[in-house]
């Protein structure tokens, strides 16, 4: 048994607060009939609990890889132990053979050969240009490379079939809570008559689509590279998946960042007025007027060379990353409260007119506690829009800024390095595409749940829907 | 209305100099001249009288906000502050990395940037409006609820994509038109129209949905139920007297970018290698040109108040209600 | 019979499931007649409406039944045919004229489409026609008017306009949905008379709207009163204010409020109307009705005939009762306490600056409340009357110092209030608290009742314990009749009525000695009004409460208040005792309010005293009195000079040049 190091990482912490924090919400929300009500109107969507299905995957993904430890390099017994530079998470462990098994240079999905040509000395032949074999993908066929084809689909068959199986446990223990007490079969049948409160048919399909892609798609990962290597030969399926926690700390933490100030100015704007309003207004009128790139831009060049002048802060590259990481969710957050601010800043406008204010105002309750007691609650179903609907926006801007040169660490992977690493090479003929059409894809699918389950919540909690 | 539009610059003034203010200290309080020099020079070059003459070759030597050592009124304007940002008010934005101009520069690249973000804007606007128009008329119906997902779908693509994936299509697949590069003349379309389209396509999504959602909100007043009263056909009730109350909050959204226009796109220009203010932006990033992304930055905030001061001035033609007030 | 209506059914769409709002009316409408269609909010008479002009909601299907116009069914015609008829043989006018114009269209834009579209009518034949019609409907100055869009009307004259647009296509019948229900009285009056002027004139049938019985007494020839979606009585003008016959109806008249009521107990119909998704099989009134039998729960009642009536009853009784011998009550009101003034109010002003121009200098002052004294009693009821944007509403929030006044002083049992802060003034709030209008605005949607009504107790320290506070809680909710398991309930649960019953109890927490109550019955229908209102004399009873009772309805003034005091553009035109200003009112301004609120009966439609113009702009009211313009006695003193106020009695006083020369 190999020991390890703990390595907690500033946004692993940030990611469990954010986990903590969202439980706490539940359960605050369970014990507020009007908050659970809205809540119940998104459960009630079949969009919204599909995409919500689809989110929870990637969120898994994400946990796991938020999990990070050093593994004890192999010393000599007595010696003291030492511990690997790299830092792993859960996920890599869990997906070592992807991690590990890397081939030269680029290779299709499900190839046995390498995409260029190479010279190689074949006993008797002497020197000659071929593709050669790939290390890992298809090795089980040995000589039997054409097969391919036969021995994927079978293989995926038969992982179908699984997942198949472990489909059918679910729905089953879903029906059996929803037809609890009552005679077997209920369940089933009101489920997919859609007669539930809660849309488990949605989810159950979502569900059946996600395990029926998913097992075959990791059954034959241990086999091929189902998605193909990159250009060093890591293997893209790995990339994604070490992807998701990137794009999911961006989309969550910048808005968590930016939360407290758009709510606190936003909240002091609308119901002292006065100078504070003159002043806050001023800060997010300044702040909006230059654009947005722009100062990501500055600031991130202002950040990378505070981190290159001080590198005996950080003991391991990642660390560094994940510090870049977290000053761009800070940077990203510093410019994008504005729009949040102005919008409560006049929701608070309407809302301190309101009558239910002015009675607390009759009975001299303090400012503060009415801010606490009347305003804040009902300004909370727009900070939950707003929470979901920027996700998706953060996610594809992510990507962007990393083309641009702005995002993340280069070390780092994130869809934005893997498409722009990957869009080098699709002036080579033939076309280098499945990284690229793997990054888009895996992004597309996290972003459409994402937007997909915002326009659910906010159909719930707009009350002029 | 004249003075409503001197108090709307007066107002402006003060968010400029705040934007200064704020480049300025991202620039040299947060950073100092020397920080900048070593990330310039390199880590093998660093030395105390290299940083010192790279400073000096660029005026970052002086003191940021105050010279004790000059006389008069010097002492302010002697500094980086003053050559550095306060001048940038008169148009003087100094010289970039390479030794040029860059106000001249600016000057040079807006034609490219417009030629490609006008047509883009214009056409994505007709586009987004009548999508969005005709989603409206159709509401409820299947057409209205695919329409959506499509929208939906859209916006949930990476802007990349669509200009990665038209690249590959259109220009290699197909090779209907050049990949990349600009030109003058007459040959000058067959390098727009790819960006151009792109740029309209990439939009449609979120904008037609923002725009069809102003348009059901129309929909549901009172006025439209008297339009119906008096038995105008649906295509009147919608052309007359929809279409005009909905214009007014999607002008003054669209109204804001006008003037941004000049600063061209990030990603089109330097994906199809169009010479406009956007590439040069991508440019200094990458290679770190401070006075650069400083100008922009500026330039930038220059042109969105000057968007906001239009959308002010829409707002008095399209709405009566503000006009005679 | 010219527009006939044939046992419609209209509903709407909700989910999978169709609720019927409208469950099979029949009435018909005969040329130049005027049929109100009488009921309280909800019971599905706009949805008729819309129904007969093919209006509905998205939502909204018609579900059976016909209509019909000179033969021809409508609810059959292709939609492009019906479109023929709607604004031009049949025309609709709405409620809110704020809203009902398209605020970028020009007023001459909107009656030229109408001609366009009907007659076919454009250019100078236009123009000419639509001056017509502005002239017709009494808007000065046609010509200017016509290019000017509907922000730089006024409420009436907006309403004018929308006659207009629905008279531009020569219509035979035209439906007006509660035309003047946002208008002020002085104005409705002029609007009313308006229809009655063009309905003679051109013969046209209206089906009226309403939930106001005294417009139906001024306006109506035949009346439909509907409940829950059907109609239950229909009856001549004459014989429906002679004697009601449907339990219902004759609940709505027993619980008006009135002169002759006062010191009774107004009658209250229990219970609430069905919801549209349970509405019970038999007679839809039957659990609410004072006469119900076993048979009204069973079976629908037929239609029955009744001198002149047709009702939807299966009792066979007469009239209502004991209301008769209610008569006039006496208003001599016997426990004038000769004790102090609980708040002393003294030359209060409360002015907004206008600000323009470069630097947003003040140029001017929207002079809201413009020197206002008065007194009020313990234990006694003042009440504020005056028309919209009068400033009624700002004395209340600056007598509670939520708006602070400008100048002028307000005297609280003889301490100063003006100026005062933190402590001494949440100190002094304890014996003052206000009531608001609209029930659904007044009450956090996020806090439990217990939490609402305990708001006051914790911010003014009255009960410290958390046990004993939930005992007070309960105990004040009994007090204003609710059950005690309201306090872990919210807000969204309760009707409008028993809302304004919780925002009672949370200002009677603190034990105050005199309530603000900003119309606090405007927004309920007649028969939940009643509950408020008996709520309101039974607490003055009881805890010996005094009210400040802000309102422009003359009806609860009537029946409510020992004292009144009306306003006009921020200054009090005349006070006195109830009974002196009622019936004798001195001011021209008082005279006119009276004689313009129309009355429930028979012979309500007395001749009214036309004030005409509106109520001027507070920020810039006419120089001498205000009320010059408008006042039909005005001389020339009046221009140049305010008023002093003059004591006509001990007790009455008026501001007017006509009584000081």
């Amino acid at each position: 048994m190999m020991g390890f190091q703990i390595v907690v990482l500033w946004s692993d912490i940030l990611i469990w607060l954010l986990l903590a924090a969202g439980i706490g919400f539940a359960v605050l929300i369970a014990r507020n009939p009007p908050l659970l009500a809205a809540w119940r109107r998104v459960g009630a969507s079949r969009v919204g609990m599909a995409s919500a299905t689809v989110l929870l995957a990637f969120i898994l993904v994400g946990l796991l890889d938020s999990l990070h430890y050093r593994p004890a390099l192999e010393g000599k017994p007595g010696q003291e132990t030492r511990y690997a530079v790299e830092v792993l998470s859960v996920l890599d462990a869990l997906a070592t053979p992807l991690r590990t098994r890397n081939e030269k240079t680029y290779s299709e999905p499900f190839a046995t050969r390498l995409y260029a040509k190479e010279t190689v000395d074949v006993p008797g032949q002497g020197a000659v240009r071929e593709y050669p074999r790939l290390k890992h993908g298809g090795k089980h066929l040995a000589e039997r490379e054409d097969e391919v084809a036969a021995d994927a689909g079978f293989t995926a068959f038969r992982a179908g079939v699984l997942a198949f199986l472990c489909w059918l446990a679910v729905a089953g223990l879903a029906s059996g809570a929803v037809g609890r007490g009552e005679a077997p079969g209920t369940g089933w049948q009101r489920i997919w008559r859609g007669e539930t409160a809660f849309a488990w048919n949605a989810v159950l399909v979502a569900l059946a689509l996600m395990l029926l892609v998913a097992v075959p798609l990791f059954w034959l990962s241990g086999q091929y590279h189902v998605f193909g290597t990159d250009k060093v030969g890591q293997d893209v399926l790995y990339q994604i998946l070490k992807s998701v926690r990137t794009g999911l700390i961006i989309g969550l933490v910048t808005t968590l960042v930016m939360l407290p100030m758009a709510v606190l100015l936003g909240i002091v704007a609308g119901y002292f007025r006065g100078w504070a309003d003159d002043a806050i207004q001023y800060l997010y009128t300044v702040l909006n007027s230059i654009p947005g790139v722009l100062l990501i831009a500055a600031a991130v060049l202002m950040m990378q060379v505070v981190i290159d002048t001080h590198p005996q802060w950080f003991s391991t590259a990642a660390e560094r990353a994940d510090l870049r990481l977290l000053a761009l969710c800070f940077i990203l957050g510093i410019t994008s409260w504005t729009g949040l601010c102005r919008l409560l800043r006049g929701e608070t406008l309407k809302l301190r007119e309101l009558e239910y204010i002015q009675a607390a105002q009759a009975f001299g309750v303090s400012s503060w506690r009415i801010i606490v007691r009347h305003i804040l609650p009902n300004l909370m179903h727009i900070v939950i829009i707003a929470l979901v609907m920027d996700f998706s926006g953060l996610v594809l801007a992510e990507a962007v800024l990393s083309y641009v040169g702005i995002g993340v660490d280069p070390t780092m992977t994130s869809f934005g390095t893997m498409i722009n690493n990957a869009r080098m090479e699709l002036g080579r003929e033939p076309v280098v595409w499945w990284s690229l059409a793997a990054a888009f894809a895996a992004m597309f699918i996290l972003v459409l749940a994402a937007n997909l389950f915002a326009d659910a919540v906010r159909d719930a909690f707009d009350p002029r829907a | 209305m004249l003075a409503y539009i001197v108090r709307r610059l007066l107002y402006a003034l003060p968010i400029l100099i705040g934007v200064n203010l704020i480049t300025f200290a991202l620039f040299f309080v947060v950073n100092t001249p020397d920080d900048m020099a070593r990330m310039q020079l390199g880590v093998k070059r660093v030395t105390p009288e290299a940083i010192e003459k790279w400073k000096a070759e660029r005026g970052y030597d002086k003191p940021l906000l105050f010279n004790g050592d000059a006389a008069g009124l010097a002492a302010v304007t002697d500094t980086v502050f003053f050559r550095k940002s306060a001048r940038m008010f008169v148009g003087d934005f100094g010289r970039a990395e390479d030794g040029r101009d860059i106000a001249r520069e600016i000057a040079n690249r807006m034609g490219p940037s417009l030629a490609i973000a006008l047509p883009t804007f214009v056409l994505g606007l007709f586009v987004t409006v009548s999508f969005a128009l005709t989603l409206a008329f159709f509401r409820a119906t299947a057409f209205d609820f695919w329409g959506v997902v499509l929208c939906v779908a859209m916006m949930s693509i990476s802007g990349l994509f669509y200009i990665i994936g038209g690249q590959y299509l259109i220009s290699k697949v197909w090779r209907l038109v050049p990949i990349s590069g600009f030109g003058g003349g007459l040959e000058a379309w067959r390098f727009l129209v790819l960006p151009v389209l792109i740029g309209v396509v990439s939009g449609i999504g979120s904008s037609t949905r923002w725009y069809r959602t102003i348009f059901l909100e129309e929909v549901g007043k009172d006025y439209v139920r008297t339009a119906r009263a008096k038995g105008l056909p649906e295509t009147l009730v919608f052309f007359r007297h929809i279409l005009r109350n909905a214009l007014i909050p999607i002008l003054t959204g669209v109204v804001v970018v006008i003037p941004l226009l000049f600063m061209g796109s990030l990603l089109t220009e330097s994906f199809f290698g169009i010479p406009g203010l956007g590439s040069y932006t991508i440019d200094a990033i990458n290679a770190q040109d401070f006075a650069v992304v400083r100008s922009m930055v500026f330039i930038g905030s220059l042109l969105y108040i000057v968007g906001l001061i239009l959308t002010d001035i829409s707002y008095t033609l399209v709405d009566p209600r503000i006009r005679f007030e | 019979m010219m527009l006939k209506v044939d046992n419609l059914r209209l509903g709407f769409m909700a989910g999978k499931k169709t609720l019927a709002a409208v469950d099979g009316i029949s009435f018909s409408i005969a040329k130049g007649e005027t049929f109100a269609l009488l009921g309280e909010s909800g019971c599905g008479k706009s949805v008729t409406a819309q129904g007969i002009m093919r209006l509905l909601p998205a939502a909204g299907r018609v579900l059976g039944g016909s209509v019909s116009m000179d033969g021809e069914s409508l609810l059959t015609l292709p939609e492009a045919d019906m479109r023929a008829w709607r604004g031009g043989r049949m025309a609709m006018i709405f409620q809110e004229p704020a809203t009902s114009l398209n605020p970028v269209l020009t007023v001459g834009q909107q009656i030229g489409e109408v001609l366009e579209r009907h007659l076919g009518m454009t250019g100078a034949a236009a123009t000419g026609r639509m001056l017509e019609l502005l002239r017709q409907v009494g808007i000065a100055d046609p010509e200017r008017r016509l290019d000017e869009y509907p922000f730089q009307f006024s409420g009436g004259m907006k309403q004018r306009v929308m006659i207009a647009i629905a008279l531009a296509g020569e219509p035979e019948l035209l439906i007006a949905d509660e035309p003047t229900t946002a208008l002020d009285v002085t104005v409705q009056a002029q609007i009313l008379d308006l229809l009655a002027r063009l309905q003679a004139e051109r013969g046209m049938a209206i089906l009226l709207i309403t939930h106001d019985l005294g417009v139906v007494a001024r306006m109506a020839h035949r009346i439909g009163v509907m409940y829950a979606g059907e109609l239950v009585e229909v009856a001549s003008r004459e014989a429906f204010f002679g004697q009601p016959r449907h339990p219902y109806t004759q609940a709505l008249f027993k619980a008006l409020p009135d002169m002759s009521r006062r010191g009774q107990r107004l009658a209250t119909i229990p219970g609430q109307v069905p919801s549209l998704a349970a509405m019970p099989a038999g007679c839809r009134f039957a659990e609410r009705c004072p006469h119900v039998m076993p048979v009204c729960r069973e079976q629908s009642p037929a239609w029955r005939e009744v001198e002149a009536h047709a009702v939807r009853c299966h009792w066979q009784g007469d009239a209502a009762d004991a209301d008769a011998a209610g008569g006039g009550h006496d208003i001599t009101d016997l426990s004038v306490s000769a004790g102090r003034e609980f708040l002393q109010v003294d030359g209060l002003k409360v002015h907004f600056p206008i600000r323009k121009g470069l630097l947003q200098r003040t140029v001017g002052h929207v002079r809201a409340v413009d020197g206002l004294s008065l007194a009020i009693l313990p234990g006694r009821t003042l009440a504020l009357v005056g028309e919209s944007g009068c400033g009624k509403t700002t004395v209340g929030k600056a007598l509670l110092q939520l708006i602070p006044p400008t100048e002028g002083s307000v005297l609280l049992g003889g301490q100063q209030l003006v100026g005062l802060r933190g402590a001494r003034l949440r100190a002094a709030r304890r014996h003052m608290q206000m009531i608001f209008q609209d029930p659904f605005a007044s009450l956090n949607p996020r806090l439990r009742v217990g939490e609402i009504i305990a708001e006051g107790m914790d911010a003014l320290g009255v009960v410290g314990e958390a046990r004993s506070r939930r005992a007070a809680v309960a105990a004040l909710l009994s007090q204003v009749g609710l059950p005690e398991e309201a306090i872990d309930r919210y807000p969204h649960e309760f009707s409008g009525g028993q809302r304004q019953r919780i925002a009672v109890a949370r200002a009677l927490a603190v034990q105050p000695g005199l309530l603000i109550c900003d119309e606090p019955t405007s927004a309920l229908d007649v028969s939940v009004q009643a509950q408020i209102l008996n709520l309101l004399k039974k607490l003055q009873s009881e805890l010996g409460v005094a009210y400040l009772f802000i309102t422009h309805n003359f009806a609860v003034v009537e029946y409510l208040a020992h004292d009144i005091a009306v306003m006009y553009l921020g200054r009090i035109v005349e006070r006195g005792r109830a009974e002196e200003v009622l019936r004798a009112p001195r001011h021209p301004y008082t005279q006119a309010l009276l004689s313009a609120v129309p009355l429930p009966r028979l012979e309500g439609a007395a001749a009214v005293i036309r004030l005409s113009g509106e109520t001027p702009s507070p920020a810039n009211p006419p120089s001498g009195c205000h009320f010059h313009p408008r006042c039909p006695h005005a001389m020339d003193v009046c221009r140049s000079r305010y008023p002093e106020a003059v004591d006509v009695t001990a007790t009455q006083r008026v501001s007017c040049h006509l009584l000081s020369t």
